[in-house]
């Protein structure tokens, strides 16, 4: 009699476990296809939560006082890196074509944008309506300045990426990079010759390409030729606005990425003669590619010039553009939060090699290729590959109890 | 019967002629009409003085030995390379002068020999591709995520599902492409070409590496969309089982020349082509 009753308790249990299974297999299956589903916004709200989650530690370290100087001076450059290294992951991981002009753009958004904030400076006294506007909207008049210089850098760096992308976009390969590169330096030296003063009274500009050009007292000469920006004062970037940029940054370019222009433009990164065949233009996503990562370029270019009181136009050689290619390389092609934590962390290692002292570079390259060995290796790769299936199925499993809750 | 018409093509008839679109379609405007269609490679004539028409409805074989130059007369109707000589009409109008994007916006899809897919995104995302110009929304509401998009990727989404479910492929949505076994790219593909919404499709050995089975229900298939789009398919293959079992009418190629033209059952007994091509194999045999 017992021994009948366990029976029939054994066997409803197991029942019971059997429909609890079912009800919960379809929320599981459920779940499982919006993992795949949302993959992508999943993993673009990461990298939001990730710059704002640094954002936030850092002016905790800064509130604490426990960031020393050299680190906090390095805050805005480190933005400016990310957003360099995520448009430029847009033309080599997205659309595939190297390009080793990026420090070009780069340099075309500092010069603009810093011309438009200094126009601004002095063309706007404070007591002009459109000081006064911001003024009673308790808007800072530096903030708005830096917006408007970088909208300007944008536009120009755009304008500039376009009309280079039309002979160069022809190429195909390593003629492409050689290209670039060419651009790159030419930019750089015909800005090298460049002269601009600002009228101190009216804010009236003078462009000249010889120095003895610049009249009376009255200008202030601010970007001097091969001695680059000077004078630039007082520095408008703030890490805010740096962290503003590259949230905008991201935004672009993720939602791009992952929209039917960006589609169209890894098809044609994927297999040219295919796309063409499906009817797509090829040129002109690759135009929309190359154009929108000048762009950002050029808005880095312009928070970047904006953060120091003068600049040298070295600064944006071509050991600038194949630093940033280094940052999208290491970071993974086509790896957005790779190329935000590679810049972060490549800008940041010099700084905390301090200690080696004169070895400082040799350990850097070090690091360099032992990183780059190391993500290759088919062990760690294998690792990586197995913790995100775990998460995956975590997550599975947690949206699962989640939905038998509700 | 048959041997007078295939000395009328052997002396090469000056007009492109309809004689082997069916009767369902005889009234109507091929879909695709080429005359003296040819290309030359520095002197090697690929592709010389080919005629050809293919109805509405039509389901069409162009076989031939290899290197004969099948391939490039695809290439040509694709205007991946531009024809040294003739003409190509699509649905009536010349495509002289265009681009491959713009032939396919004509109605002109494909499928290549060698695979060509977009190895690193998903089954889903090569569809989609397929529908860039049919479901339409613009940059800006990519970018800021307006309504367009949302209503624009729910479409493409549902089209893309129901174009894969064709082949029962639509469990493998978010696969990578690259990933698949050979005989699903190639299925892939055909779905990938039928998303851009073709009035003719262009197969280039659709059942190369499919095992017997697979290359049955192939055939199943290709008919199967013919009748549901209302298509002309237009296929090279070297499975005669194949060739012979679904097309309506058969043009041989061999040298980029035309050596018949005709029914599967003319063509099978043509002389010229039992030498060219069905004799080469049996010699290889
Ligand atoms: N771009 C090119 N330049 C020079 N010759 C070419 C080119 N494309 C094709 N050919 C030549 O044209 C001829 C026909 O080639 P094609 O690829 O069209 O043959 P096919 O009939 O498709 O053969 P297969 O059955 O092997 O696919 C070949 O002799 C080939 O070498
Ligand atoms: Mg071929």
């Amino acid at each position: 009699m017992n021994q009948k009753h366990k029976m029939t308790i054994t066997h409803l249990f197991t029942h019971a476990l059997e429909i609890c299974e079912s009800f919960l297999r379809q929320p599981r299956i459920m779940a499982e296809k919006i993992y795949q589903k949302h993959k992508m916004t999943i993993t673009h709200l990461f990298t939001y939560a990730l710059v704002i989650c640094a954002y936030f530690a850092c002016q905790s370290m800064i509130k604490a006082e426990k960031m020393t100087l050299s680190l906090e001076g390095q805050l805005v450059p480190i933005c400016a890196y990310i957003v360099l290294a995520v448009s430029l992951n847009l033309t080599v991981g997205i659309s595939g074509e190297l390009s080793l002009g990026h420090a070009g753009f780069m340099y075309v958004g500092a010069i603009t944008g810093v011309i438009a904030s200094m126009w601004m400076r002095y063309a706007f006294t404070e007591e002009s309506a459109f000081f006064l506007f911001f003024e009673n909207m308790n808007i800072d008049f530096a903030l708005v300045r830096m917006l408007i210089s970088l909208i300007v850098a944008g536009v120009f760096a755009g304008i500039v990426g376009f009309i280079i992308g039309i002979p160069v976009l022809r190429l195909r390969g390593d003629y492409l990079a050689i290209v670039t590169l060419a651009f790159g330096e030419i930019i750089r030296n015909i800005m090298t010759c460049l002269y601009v003063a600002v009228n101190k009274k009216t804010g009236a500009l003078n462009f000249t390409f010889n120095n003895s050009d610049i009249p009376s007292k009255d200008f202030k000469l601010f970007i001097k030729g091969p001695t680059g920006i000077t004078g630039n004062s007082p520095k408008i970037a703030t890490f805010v606005i740096g962290i503003g940029l590259v949230l905008f940054t991201l935004l672009i370019v993720q939602n791009l990425i992952n929209s039917r222009t960006g589609r169209a433009i890894k098809a044609c990164r994927d297999n040219r003669i295919a796309a063409e065949s499906m009817g797509l233009n090829v040129t002109k996503y690759k135009m929309i590619a190359f154009v929108t990562s000048a762009c950002l370029a050029g808005m880095a270019g312009a928070l970047y010039a904006a953060n120091f009181s003068s600049v040298v136009p070295s600064k944006f050689s071509i050991d600038t553009s194949i630093l940033i290619l280094v940052f999208v390389v290491l970071g993974g092609l086509g790896n957005i939060l790779g190329s935000v934590i590679s810049a972060t962390v490549l800008t940041l290692l010099p700084e905390l090699l301090r200690e080696f002292d004169d070895y400082r570079m040799l350990v850097y390259v070090v690091v360099l290729i032992l990183t780059m060995l190391i993500t290759n290796s088919p062990i760690v790769k294998s690792l990586i590959g197995a913790i995100k299936e775990g998460a995956k199925k975590l997550f599975a499993r947690k949206n699962t109890e989640n939905g038998a809750n509700s | 019967m048959a041997s007078k018409k295939f000395k009328s093509n052997t002396i090469m008839v000056p007009v492109p002629s309809t004689s082997i679109v069916p009767e369902r379609d005889a009234g109507k405007l091929p879909v695709l009409e080429t005359s003296h269609l040819g290309i030359e490679f520095g002197g090697l004539k690929a592709v010389d003085d080919v005629n050809l028409a293919v109805g509405p409805t039509e389901i069409c074989g162009l076989i031939g030995p290899n290197g004969a130059g099948k391939t490039t007369v695809f290439n040509l109707l694709t205007k991946v390379y531009q024809p040294t000589h003739g003409t190509i009409l699509l649905n009536g109008k010349d495509t002289a002068g265009m681009t491959t994007e713009q032939a396919n916006r004509m109605g002109i899809a494909r499928t290549f020999q060698n695979i060509r897919l977009f190895n690193n995104m998903t089954v889903e995302e090569n569809v989609t591709i397929g529908l860039h110009n049919q479901i339409r929304y613009n940059m800006f509401s990519g970018i800021f995520r307006l309504p367009g998009y949302w209503m624009g990727e729910k479409k493409q989404h549902q089209k893309a599902l129901d174009l894969l479910s064709i082949f029962d492929m639509t469990h493998l949505a978010n696969a990578k492409a690259g990933s698949l076994p050979y005989g699903a790219q190639r299925r892939l593909e055909i779905v990938r070409a039928l998303a851009t919404h073709p009035s003719l499709l262009l197969l280039d050995e659709p059942a190369a590496g499919m095992n017997p089975h697979e290359t049955e229900e192939l055939m199943e298939n290709i008919i199967k969309i013919r009748d549901q789009f209302q298509i002309a398919v237009l296929l090279i293959e070297h499975d005669m089982n194949l060739v012979m079992g679904i097309c309506e009418g058969i043009c041989v190629l061999n040298y980029g020349r035309v050596i018949a033209k005709g029914t599967p059952d003319e063509i099978q007994s043509n002389p010229a082509v039992i030498e060219a091509y069905l004799g080469k194999q049996k010699e290889a045999k």
